[in-house]
């Protein structure tokens, strides 16, 4: 590989107890790039994002961001080395402002620039400079999403995570998350994205992992789009 | 009200002082319950070790007095949350529960073997400037100390409120109790947090030490027992799950204790933990989540 790799995932194995959830993964994210990670549920693809920013052990091999091993390291740790999590169910804290959601994604900013992030994701979101007082828990599904989005690009994350973003939404609003996550690859961002929307993803994303029982089975560029759910099927029978 | 008609100002006055103290309490337990989900049954021994601390140094000049109450709470919180709050945290409610009652006997065995050095048991703490003397405000006889409990309690909630909603850290321990685990994964430092939230509630052992001791001076082992377990009560009538709930549970129970003292004609006053708990039983069958609990239908699931 020419880039050199921003994550890696070299022979990762993750438990829940006796079961491997899982099984020596490998794989990496370059600088600048959306990598996917699909695959059906109970696959490992939450399982792998949550070893990544420190919420589960690994039990094997490592991980490596910048080439630095993550292993061991607390959540905040994680996210104060620039990674930042989107999480399934968008977890956004509906009891607060708009505002103040955002101002919480600076806990794991490396550097200062809080008014101008926050212009930045302003911009990027017009709706929620619109809300910005309200109750975070009174925004649609939709706009409590890019409020998830927004508030993990207030720490300018050297790299984002995206865990089902588009999970329950209306599919109009599907298109709008992926529309924002193309904006989001216009500034630079390297992206891993986690969805089950399968053809979608592997349109979409420089390369895409597919994932089952645990394991890596299979890589998909932008050129299988057309033929992905004939080749995942093909290599899940 | 017939309430009101058996009620002076005196008793009103009083009923908020004491409501006041409590409130102060439940803050103290509810800070720590927010972050680490752990209810400190050990937390009237924080205020004992206070009061004993201004019992023991009652010849020191007055400074010096208050500054060591405050060192000793601190020091004690400090070590509670080093040897007991953080490798507890990921244990269940109940062995926390548990632990923090073992604590909190541990505390009162030690103060007990202290206080008996010579002879007896209980100590006199020396008043402080004079404020156990009664004052008169618009005809009404108050002990200046209730003023001052009331004035302290308002001045340290206040602050405590802006705190929380104006500062980086205060927005960032709400997050905390609110999710604790999202906000870690944001980059809320959990030790931080917790440190903070431990440190808080110590100094509110430390006031409520000093503010009761002035109003009872004699400082035994079981010191602040009762009303820990009072305040306990009254967090969870108000909800604890959130801290303003907690707070106004803490004031409201010390606030009817004290009308209800004041309503029992004299002879009967052995009646009023009685009726006290009465009305804690007759709230939570009404409102089991709490009496300041939001309603449930609230809570609705955006898609």
């Amino acid at each position: 590989m020419s880039a050199p790799a921003l994550l890696e995932l070299d022979g990762v194995d993750v438990r829940y107890g006796r079961v491997a959830a899982v099984r020596r993964l490998t794989l990496s994210v370059s600088e600048g790039e959306l990598v996917g990670l699909i695959g059906p549920n109970g696959a490992g693809k939450s399982t792998t994002l949550h070893a990544i920013v420190g919420l589960l052990p690994t039990s094997a091999g490592e991980i490596r961001l910048r080439g630095e091993s993550l292993r061991g390291r607390s959540p905040e740790s994680v996210a104060r080395a620039g990674v930042a999590l989107v999480p399934e169910g968008r977890r956004i804290f509906g009891g607060f402002s708009v505002e103040e959601n955002l101002r919480l994604g600076l806990a794991a900013a490396r550097r200062n620039g809080a008014a101008t992030r926050l212009g930045e994701v302003y911009e990027l979101f017009p709706t929620l400079a619109e809300f910005r007082a309200r109750q975070a828990g009174a925004l649609s599904g939709g706009q409590q999403q890019q409020l998830a989005i927004g508030r993990a690009l207030m720490a300018d994350p050297a790299l984002l995570l995206l865990d089902e973003p588009s999970l329950g939404l209306a599919p109009a609003l599907v298109d709008v998350v992926f529309e924002t996550l193309a904006a989001i690859r216009e500034r630079g961002v390297t992206v891993l994205l986690v969805e089950q929307r399968a053809q979608r993803t592997v349109s979409f994303a420089d390369r895409t992992y597919v994932l089952a029982n645990g394991e890596l089975r299979l890589t998909l560029t932008q050129a299988d789009a057309a033929d992905t759910d004939t080749m995942i099927s093909a290599y899940l029978a | 009200m017939s309430l009101l008609a058996v009620v002076d100002a005196q008793t009103l006055v009083d009923a908020v002082g004491l409501g006041a103290v409590y409130a102060l309490m439940a803050v103290g337990i509810g800070l720590v319950f927010g972050v680490l989900r752990l209810v400190n049954f050990a937390y009237g021994q924080l205020v004992m070790a206070g009061a004993y601390t201004l019992a023991f140094t009652s010849s020191w000049p007055l400074g010096a007095r208050l500054l060591a109450c405050f060192v000793v709470v601190l020091a004690l919180t400090r070590a509670l949350e080093w040897a007991v709050f953080r490798p507890l945290r990921t244990a269940s409610p109940a062995v926390m529960l548990v632990t923090t009652f073992a604590v909190a006997f541990l505390l009162q065995s030690i103060a007990r073997i202290l206080d008996v050095r010579d002879g007896t048991i209980g100590e006199a703490a020396a008043s402080i400037g004079g404020l156990r003397q009664v004052v008169s405000v618009g005809g009404v006889d108050v002990r200046r100390v209730t003023l001052v409990a009331i004035a302290v309690a308002a001045v340290a909630l206040g602050l405590l409120a802006l705190l929380l909603a104006r500062t980086t850290l205060g927005l960032h321990m709400r997050a905390a109790a609110a999710d604790f685990q999202t906000a870690r994964l944001l980059g809320v430092r959990a030790n931080v947090v917790i440190t903070f939230a431990v440190f808080l509630s110590g100094v509110l052992a430390a006031i409520v030490a000093i503010i009761l001791t002035i109003q009872a001076p004699l400082v035994t082992p079981g010191f602040a027992l009762q009303e820990t377990i009072v305040v306990l009560v009254g967090v969870v009538v108000g909800g604890i799950d959130r801290l303003w709930t907690a707070t106004l549970g803490g004031f409201s129970i010390g606030f009817a204790t004290g009308v209800i003292n004041g309503a029992l004609p004299t002879e009967h006053t052995v009646f009023l933990p009685s009726a006290v708990f009465a009305l804690v039983v007759l709230v939570l069958i009404l409102r089991p989540a709490g009496l300041f609990a939001r309603p449930r239908a609230a809570v609705v699931e955006r898609v």
